[in-house]
C-alpha cells in the first residue's frame, strides 16, 4: 500500500543545499499503524508532506496504493491525494468560516460526490467522532479536543486508506489527546493506514511500529535498522 | 463545482464587506467612466448609413489657378457647380447627386401656427434611393422633376405632422417662401448621425426637414446653407459657371472596380477640362467613402477621444488597485488554501474559486458601473454639446460595458489568484 524506496529530499536555495531526507526506505501494509519520531528539525514533517503528496520527493521512489506518485501531474496527485490519503493537524485547520457540516464537505466536493452522497458520508463521519449533533456549529465554538474530532471526521469522510496525523495530540490536553487516540487506534482497526509524526513517547508506544528519523536519516526500531538503512550507510558498511 | 465556487465566493465576499465594497467600487468607477466616455466615442463614431458606407463616395475635383499649387495637395473640399451638374449629368456613376444645404420659411395650413424657418437640403433626385431614405407616405420626385425645375417637395415626418397634423399628405401643397409646392412624400424619422452627406452644416444635432430639387431651389432663389469659397471674382457665385466651390457631390458605385474607372473617369474628365483652358492644375482627383470621407474631416471630436484615453487610464488605476486588494485578500487566505490543497484541491481548481470570487466582484462591479454610465450619459446629454443627444447606451454598449466589467475583474483576479494557488500547503499547514 504504502512504499517508499530511497526516498531523498533536498532543499536548495543559491547558498545552501539542506538534505532533509536521505533515501527513506519504508514499506507499511494495510492495518498497520506506524508512528514517526525523532527531534525537532530532523525531518518528520517533510517525511510526512512526501508521504501526504504535498512536496515532491527529490530522489527515490513513492508508490501509494501501487502508483508511483513522481510522475504524476498536479491534478493527479491532487485526485490521489483526495482519494487515497486523510490528514489531521496539530493545529486542525478547519475552516473557520465553514460550519461543522461543510468543513467536512471540503474533501468530498473536491472528490466530485454528488449531494445525498456526501450528506451521508458527512453525517456518518461526524456520527463517528461524536459530534453529529453539532453539524450547525462553527469551530470556534468548539473545544480543542472537539475541533480535532472534527478534523478526524473530514479525514475520514472520503474512506481513505491512509490517514497521516501530524502531532495530533499536541495542542491537546491529556483527557483529550486520549481520546483522540482512542479515536484513530478505532480507525486503524477498521484497516486504515495511520502514520502519526509525534514527540510523546507515550503515543509511540501505542503504534505498531515505530520508525525514528534523525538528520533525515530513518530507522524502523521494531523491525531493526537493516531495512531501513540508508544507501550510504550500507555502502560504508560494506 | 461552479456552484460550490460561487458559494465559497459569496461567503469570502460577506466576510470582508468593506474590503469588498472598495473593490466592486473600483470596478464600478473604472467602468461608469470608461463606458460613459466609450459610448460617447461609439455614437460619434458610428457608421451613419451601414452597409452603405462603403458604396457612396464624395467626389472632390481641382479646378483652381495655378498659382500656389502643391503636388499631392487636396482638391477643394466641395464642387462647383459646373463640375457638379456636369458630372450629374453624364450618369458614370450607379448614382450620382448633388445638393446643398438650405433654409427656408413654411406657410402652415394650421390654424394658428405661424410661418417658421426649416433646414433644408436642395439635392438631385437620386439623393433619397442612393442614402435609403425611408418613406412613411410617397416617394422621392424624379430626375425629370429635376429637369423641368418642378415645383414639388419632400417633408420630413415632423414638418408634414406641424403643417398638416398628418403625414398623409401626398399631392397637398405647401407654401416655401411663397411658393406653392406639390409634397410628393414623406421620410420616416431620419436624422442621420453624423451628418455625413454635408459637414459643412455641422456633423451633429442637423435635422433637415425639407427636401427640393436643387434646380428648383436655384429657379426660386431659395437661401443655401454652408460654406462658399471662389478664387476668382463673379456677378453671382452661384451661378452655373462661377469659380466657386459650395456644392457637395456623392456618387454610388457597389464594387472596387467602379470605384477604379470612376476615379480614372474623374482624372480623365480634369485632363480634358485642363486642355479645354478651364482647369489650370494637373489631376486632382479625390474619391473617399463614407467613413474615409468622415476619418478625413477628423469629425470625431479631439476632447471626446481625449476623455476615453483619461477614462481608460481611470480604469487601469481602477484595474491596478483592484489587483492590490484581491492579492491582498487572497495571500491572507493562504492558510485555507493550503487546506484545500491538502484536502485534494488541484491548483486549477483554486485557481478557478478564486478567479470566480473576482467574477462575482466584476459582475456586480458591472452593474454598479452600469448604472454610473447611465448617470454619466445623462450627464453628457445635458451639456451644451451639439452631439449630447446622442449619448445614449444601445444593447452593444450595454454588453459591451457588462463584458468591460466582467474581463476587468477578471483580468484583476489573474495574477492574485494564480498567485494564489501558487501557495505551497506544507508551509501553510506547519505555520497555521
Amino acid at each position: 500500500m504504502f512504499q517508499m524506496q530511497d526516498v531523498s529530499k533536498v532543499f536548495r536555495t543559491e547558498m545552501v543545499e539542506t538534505h532533509a531526507l536521505r533515501d527513506l526506505s519504508l514499506e507499511v501494509k494495510e492495518g498497520e499503524f506506524v508512528a514517526v519520531t525523532g527531534p525537532s528539525g530532523s525531518g518528520k514533517t517533510t517525511f510526512l508532506n512526501i508521504a501526504g503528496l504535498l512536496e515532491e520527493l527529490t530522489g527515490g521512489v513513492y508508490k501509494l496504493d501501487g502508483v508511483d506518485v513522481k510522475a504524476l501531474d498536479d491534478n493527479a496527485r491532487s485526485k490521489l491525494r483526495n482519494e487515497k490519503i486523510g490528514f489531521v493537524f496539530q493545529s486542525f485547520n478547519l475552516i473557520p468560516d465553514l460550519n461543522l457540516f461543510d468543513n467536512v464537505d471540503v474533501p468530498l466536493r473536491y472528490r466530485g460526490f454528488g449531494r445525498a452522497e456526501r450528506r451521508k458520508r458527512i453525517e456518518s463521519a461526524l456520527e463517528r467522532v461524536g459530534l453529529a449533533s453539532r453539524v450547525k456549529h462553527y469551530p470556534a465554538e468548539l473545544s480543542g479536543g472537539q475541533q480535532q474530532r472534527v478534523a478526524i471526521a473530514r479525514a475520514i469522510a472520503g474512506d481513505p486508506k491512509l490517514l497521516l496525523a501530524d502531532e495530533p495530540t499536541g495542542n491537546l490536553d491529556s483527557q483529550m489527546a486520549r481520546e483522540v487516540m482512542q479515536l484513530l487506534e478505532e480507525l486503524n482497526a477498521s484497516g486504515t493506514i495511520v502514520i502519526i509524526v509525534t514527540h510523546d513517547p507515550e503515543i509511540a508506544a501505542r503504534a505498531q511500529r515505530n520508525v525514528h528519523i534523525v538528520d533525515g536519516v530513518a530507522t524502523d526500531l521494531e523491525r531493526g535498522p537493516a531495512l531501513v538503512k540508508p544507501k550510504a550507510a550500507e555502502a560504508k558498511a560494506s | 463545482m461552479i456552484g460550490y465556487y460561487l458559494d465559497l465566493a459569496r461567503r469570502s465576499l460577506r466576510r470582508n464587506v468593506a474590503l469588498t465594497i472598495l473593490m466592486i467600487l473600483a470596478i464600478a468607477f473604472g467602468v461608469g467612466a470608461s463606458m460613459t466616455t466609450l459610448t460617447v466615442l461609439h455614437v460619434l463614431s458610428a457608421d451613419p448609413i451601414p452597409g452603405k458606407s462603403d458604396q457612396l463616395y464624395y467626389v472632390q475635383l481641382d479646378p483652381r489657378p495655378v498659382d500656389g499649387y502643391k503636388e499631392g495637395e487636396e482638391p477643394l473640399y466641395q464642387s462647383t457647380r459646373q463640375d457638379a451638374e456636369t458630372l450629374v449629368r453624364a450618369k458614370q456613376a450607379e448614382r450620382q447627386v448633388l445638393m446643398t444645404g438650405g433654409g427656408a420659411a413654411i406657410e402652415s395650413q394650421q390654424v394658428g401656427v405661424d410661418p417658421f424657418n426649416v433646414e433644408a437640403r436642395w439635392a438631385s433626385a437620386d439623393f433619397f434611393p442612393m442614402f435609403d431614405v425611408p418613406f412613411v407616405a410617397g416617394g422621392p420626385w424624379t430626375a425629370e422633376d429635376d429637369d423641368a425645375k418642378a415645383r414639388v417637395v419632400v417633408l420630413a415626418k415632423p414638418l408634414a405632422e406641424k403643417v398638416f397634423g398628418t403625414t398623409d399628405v401626398v399631392g397637398r401643397t405647401i407654401r416655401v417662401e411663397s411658393n406653392e409646392m406639390r409634397v410628393v412624400g414623406v421620410t420616416d424619422t431620419w436624422f442621420p448621425t453624423p451628418h455625413f452627406f454635408d459637414l459643412n452644416t455641422g456633423a451633429y444635432g442637423v435635422k433637415e426637414l425639407l427636401y427640393a430639387p436643387f434646380s428648383t431651389s436655384r429657379e426660386l432663389k431659395f437661401g443655401r446653407n454652408g460654406s462658399m469659397n471662389c478664387w476668382n471674382s463673379h456677378q453671382d457665385p452661384e451661378a452655373l459657371g462661377a469659380p466657386c466651390e459650395w456644392i457637395q457631390l456623392w456618387v454610388e458605385l457597389s464594387t472596387e472596380a467602379k470605384r477604379a474607372d470612376y476615379y480614372e473617369y474623374l482624372t480623365a474628365y480634369s485632363r480634358a477640362e485642363k486642355e479645354a483652358g478651364r482647369y489650370h492644375r494637373p489631376p486632382n482627383v479625390r474619391l473617399r467613402n463614407v467613413m474615409e470621407w468622415l476619418e478625413h474631416n477628423q469629425v470625431v471630436p479631439n476632447d471626446a477621444r481625449l476623455q476615453m484615453w483619461i477614462s481608460l487610464g481611470f480604469l487601469l488605476v481602477c484595474l491596478i488597485n483592484t489587483v492590490g486588494l484581491l492579492l491582498t485578500k487572497f495571500m491572507r487566505r493562504s492558510p485555507e488554501i493550503g487546506v484545500r490543497r491538502a484536502l485534494g484541491a488541484s491548483k486549477k481548481s483554486i485557481f478557478t474559486q478564486l478567479l470566480v470570487e473576482a467574477g462575482m466582484i466584476g459582475i456586480v462591479g458591472g452593474v454598479l458601473g452600469l448604472l454610473l454610465a447611465w448617470l454619466g450619459l445623462w450627464a453628457v446629454r445635458h451639456q451644451p454639446t451639439p452631439y449630447a443627444a446622442l449619448a445614449e447606451l444601445d444593447t452593444q454598449m450595454l454588453l459591451a460595458t457588462f463584458g468591460l466589467a466582467v474581463i476587468t475583474s477578471l483580468l484583476a483576479g489573474v495574477l492574485p489568484a494564480w498567485r494564489g494557488c501558487q501557495v505551497t500547503p506544507a508551509l501553510q499547514l506547519k505555520s497555521h
